[in-house]
């Protein structure tokens, strides 16, 4: 980018919040300094625009109309709002951990029986009284994105979680994103996972929002750290208020023979943004990657995946699936990069899109980067309405339109969802699937 | 396969990093002082004896040119360039007014004969003529204009195809006698304002070639120009205009060369088709410009704007070409897909060697309803080169019944290359059918090791295998290309096999 643009109002105001917020921010000295240069990278760029390529398709100067203040901690009404809603998510038998408005709840939250080998402490802890290694870990992700390096900037709590070696949980752990506020604010959270070696764990988020909380601005980020030989699980579900923004970041790392099977469904927020950074630092390793998105009214959903094939003899599957009706605005944009010496690769990655209306827009963007040349990589994408002939199938063995529609987009949505392997957190996804069905009516 | 070994014959007899077009001729020339600015703009216009309207024209795009700057998103890397230290017009100095081909400077004839191009006309002989009703392809013609560093140098069989009512000259000369054609359609594909390299041919566009098919006249011929960078020091700044009106079909093909220097010189290019209700354009290239040698030094930046736009309904505009030359090449035929029912097409085969960068591929925008496209683009990185496709298919939000298949596949011969995709897919449109799908591999032990145990040798294995990779597109081209092609596949992979 060789035009730097003015900063538009929106900018402007981020600017001066981080200036008056900066000092009730948790971590002093390193960590004060880290956030400065954060917010100093970001400063640079101000909100992403579309001349960006990274953000062709999702312009925040254009979406991000106004910057809200800071989120307050939550006070006695906004938990007792939040504990009703973290009700409804609640998985059987999960370890819960409930963020409130961007601070750790501990009275919502469930730990019960955790296993040995398993700490769990709060961002702002660490931060403020964490050793020096797991400070710099927390400051690993890319300030080179925008919005990595604001959330760096800004960021008031979230969860670290680590898991010694060969230990496998039992249940699921996960965490919760509750916006509870009765005033519209912005929520900046960080968490952290590391598993060791031999060990094993399953992870979910929710996005929610209490009962009547409207536009709010979630900022996270999620770092995971897996170890030779372990397995990590993972599920996020973006149920958020339909006014809201979520705009979150993951960086992930495997070690050798690791294995991270991750999902992600967006079916809420009005403008929702989802970059996850996945890095094989071991050969051997597998990743499965799946997506969905079910949009809507005017909402936009952009996932943006970025598989970093560093070592050889690893492989990467990425099935992404998009509903959109309505205005609805899907964006895919997956990388590959394959770099030299990865040789015996094996990538794949599968961008499907279904447009339901007129209005509906669907962006594919899958790019192979390939610098090896004893690899397997391909991608395919496709876009479309449903089939015609189905349709009429479905409708002369008696099911209305909608109901035929229905069951056309569980299939097409399906082939993704099917990749979660524990039941219980399937379950939770198919029902999220179906709440949104419901709601089109 | 018997092409197969002859390519392989041809790779044997050729040493390693061998361009076969690198000679230089020795003429003199008329050259425009180094550097840009208003006055070279004027130099240019004035040795073209244009109007003033042309002028106002060009200085207008330079005047905007001034305020851009160089796109920096493609995958290449190049040092600056110093837009100063370029000529922008080289001519082959007349010695006079030429009448006939034979008073072309027999250098340049030379040069042509050289590069296999036939400048004059054969004669046909009494009674050789193909009976009525038998194979006119037994007895094909290609009308070509060869141009020279930056002027038109000669254009066959002018008689034969004013009878069928083709316009095929220069574009300098068509600017003198139709400038209500050139007026109307020049700048209307390619905006003077569209991209850095495109205002700047706009501003400094020396010749190329300007053909208009009236309606419903199928052209007799294949059309060709041709281009030849000499001079040193130069830039080569064609401009192309094809206008088929409707009804009407025209084939047209384009191949180029320069000589092998140390320096890096840059051709910027812009090529517009019209096609209107009906009328279809065929665009083939052989792109064979100097890639440098082994070590990357020196070669041309190929920096081209094509784009076709199908105005009318039922037209169809099809891209071929294969990318062998050039150091760097920049480059996106594309089609706007205006018209209802009208059809794009792009079939590329890009092969990049040495120190080669190609960052190639193709825009599909469907803005009318019921636009269909097709996209193949087969990308071959051998040496040390990286080879980009870029891609945009688009459908507008009125563009009903939008169709596009892509399929493109990367070969990677060698573990120091890069191939790479980037396609865009936007979808405004909900009956909007797209397809994309693209794979990079090497080629397989097994399929190697079944051709080798039967007992061809390690590089006509690898020849037949890219052979057969390359085949869709290579069916695209017109036959004598299509063989030129295939040659120039096996020359540019030689030394990367083993």
């Amino acid at each position: 980018m060789n035009v730097v643009l003015a900063k538009n109002e929106t900018g402007r105001a981020l600017s001066e919040s981080f200036a008056v917020v900066r000092d009730r921010l948790p971590g002093g000295g390193k960590i004060a300094e880290a956030r400065n240069t954060a917010f100093e990278v970001y400063d640079r760029v101000g909100l992403p625009h579309r001349r960006l390529e990274d953000w062709k398709y999702t312009d925040l100067r254009a979406l991000m109309r106004e910057v809200l203040p800071l989120a307050a901690e939550p006070d006695a009404a906004a938990l007792k709002q939040a504990a009703a809603a973290v009700k409804l998510q609640a998985i059987k038998g999960a370890r819960r951990l409930v963020l409130v408005d961007g601070v750790f709840a501990p009275k919502l939250s469930e730990l019960e029986g955790l296993e040995k080998g398993v700490t769990v402490r709060t961002l702002r802890a660490v931060l403020e009284t964490g050793d020096a290694a797991l400070q710099t870990q927390l400051f690993t992700p890319d300030n080179a994105n925008p919005m990595v390096a604001l959330n760096s900037a800004m960021m008031t709590d979230g969860v670290v979680i680590e898991i010694a070696n060969g230990v496998v949980l039992k249940q699921p752990l996960q965490i919760i994103h509750v916006a509870g506020g009765a005033t519209p604010a912005a929520i900046f959270t960080r968490s952290l996972l590391r598993l060791g070696e031999d060990a094993g764990a399953t992870l979910v988020e929710s996005y929610i929002a209490a009962d009547g909380v409207k536009a709010y601005q979630t900022h996270d980020s999620l770092i995971v750290a897996i170890g030779d030989n372990s397995r990590l699980d993972h599920v996020r579900l973006i149920e958020d208020g339909r006014d809201a923004f979520n705009i979150s970041s993951a960086a992930v790392t495997l070690g050798a023979h690791a294995h991270f099977n991750t999902f992600g469904m967006t079916s809420g927020a009005a403008v929702s943004r989802y970059q996850a950074t996945i890095a094989f630092a071991g050969e051997g390793s597998r990743v499965e990657t799946n997506g969905v998105n079910l949009l809507n009214g005017r909402q936009h959903a952009d996932t943006t995946l970025f598989m970093d094939h560093a070592v050889p003899h690893c492989a990467s599957r990425e099935v992404f699936r998009a509903v959109v009706d309505d205005r609805g605005h899907s964006v895919f944009q997956g990388r590959i990069v394959v770099r030299p010496d990865a040789q015996k690769t094996d990538a794949k990655m599968m961008t499907r899109a279904l447009l339901l209306s007129d209005d509906a827009e669907a962006d594919n963007k899958p790019e192979l980067e390939i610098f090896a040349d004893d690899v397997t990589c391909g991608h395919g994408a496709t876009t479309g309405a449903l089939d015609e002939s189905l349709l009429f199938y479905l409708r002369a063995r008696g099911l209305s339109e909608k109901e035929a529609q229905a069951l056309l987009i569980q299939a097409f949505v399906g082939e993704a969802i099917e990749s979660i392997v524990n039941d219980d957190l399937r379950e939770l996804a198919i029902a999220a699937a179906q709440r949104w069905l419901e709601a089109r009516g | 396969m018997p092409a197969v070994q002859e390519t392989v014959e041809r790779v044997r007899r050729i040493d390693v990093d061998q361009y076969r077009y690198g000679f230089e001729t020795l003429i003199e020339s008329d050259k425009a002082p180094k550097g840009l600015s208003e006055d070279t703009v004027r130099f240019i216009s004035a040795k073209k004896s244009e109007p003033a309207w042309m002028l106002e024209w060009r200085l207008e795009a330079y005047r905007r040119w001034l305020t851009m700057t160089e796109p920096t998103w493609a995958r290449v890397n190049y040092p600056k360039i110093d837009y100063q230290d370029i000529h922008y017009y080289a001519a082959p100095k007349p010695k006079k007014t030429l009448s006939s081909i034979d008073e072309i400077d027999p250098e340049i004839l030379k040069t042509y004969e050289k590069l296999g191009i036939p400048l004059r006309e054969v004669a046909i002989l009494e009674g050789v003529e193909p009976p009525p009703g038998g194979e006119p392809s037994a007895n094909r013609k290609i009308a070509v204009d060869a141009v020279f560093d930056s002027v038109s140098v000669a254009t066959t069989f002018q008689k034969e195809l004013k009878t069928a009512g083709v316009i095929f000259m220069p574009i300098s000369e068509a600017i003198r006698e139709h400038p209500e054609l050139v007026k109307q359609y020049l700048g209307s594909v390619v905006p003077t304002s569209d991209n850095y390299f495109a205002t700047l041919n706009s501003a400094v566009f020396s010749d190329g070639s300007f053909v208009y098919v009236p309606p419903g006249v199928r052209c007799p011929m294949e059309l060709s120009t041709y281009f030849r960078i000499n001079e040193r020091n130069t830039g080569q700044f064609e401009r192309t205009l094809i206008i088929a009106d409707k009804g009407s079909y025209v084939s047209y093909l384009e191949g180029c060369t320069a000589p092998q220097r140390d320096e890096n010189q840059l051709h910027a290019a812009v090529v517009e088709l019209v096609a209107l209700d009906d009328a279809e354009i065929k665009y083939s290239t052989v792109q064979n410009w100097y890639p440098g040698n082994s070590e990357g030094v020196g070669g041309i930046y190929n920096f081209v704007t094509k784009r076709g736009d199908c105005r009318g309904d039922h037209s169809k505009i099809s891209w071929t070409q294969v990318e062998t030359g050039s150091a760097i090449t920049w480059k996106y035929p594309s089609c706007i897909l205006r018209g209802d029912n009208s059809r794009g097409e792009f079939y590329s085969i890009a092969i990049s060697n040495g120190h080669q960068q190609v960052d190639s591929g193709t825009k599909m925008i469907h803005l009318g309803k019921n636009t269909s496209s097709r996209i193949i683009s087969k990308g071959i990185a051998a040496g040390v080169s990286q080879n980009t496709y870029r891609g945009l298919v688009t459908a507008h939000r009125k563009a009903t019944g939008a169709r596009n298949y892509t399929a493109c596949d990367s070969l990677l011969i060698g573990d120091k290359c890069g191939a790479h995709t980037v396609p865009y897919v936007e979808a405004k449109n909900s009956s909007a059918t797209f397809e994309h799908e693209a794979t990079t591999s090497k080629i397989s032990e097994d399929v190697l090791f079944y051709c080798v145990q039967r007992g061809l040798s390690q590089e006509e294995a690898v020849g037949l295998v890219v052979n057969g990779f390359v085949k869709d597109v290579l069916q695209q081209l017109p036959m004598e290309f299509a063989v030129e092609a295939q040659k120039l596949i096996s020359i540019s992979l030689e030394g990367s096999v083993g």
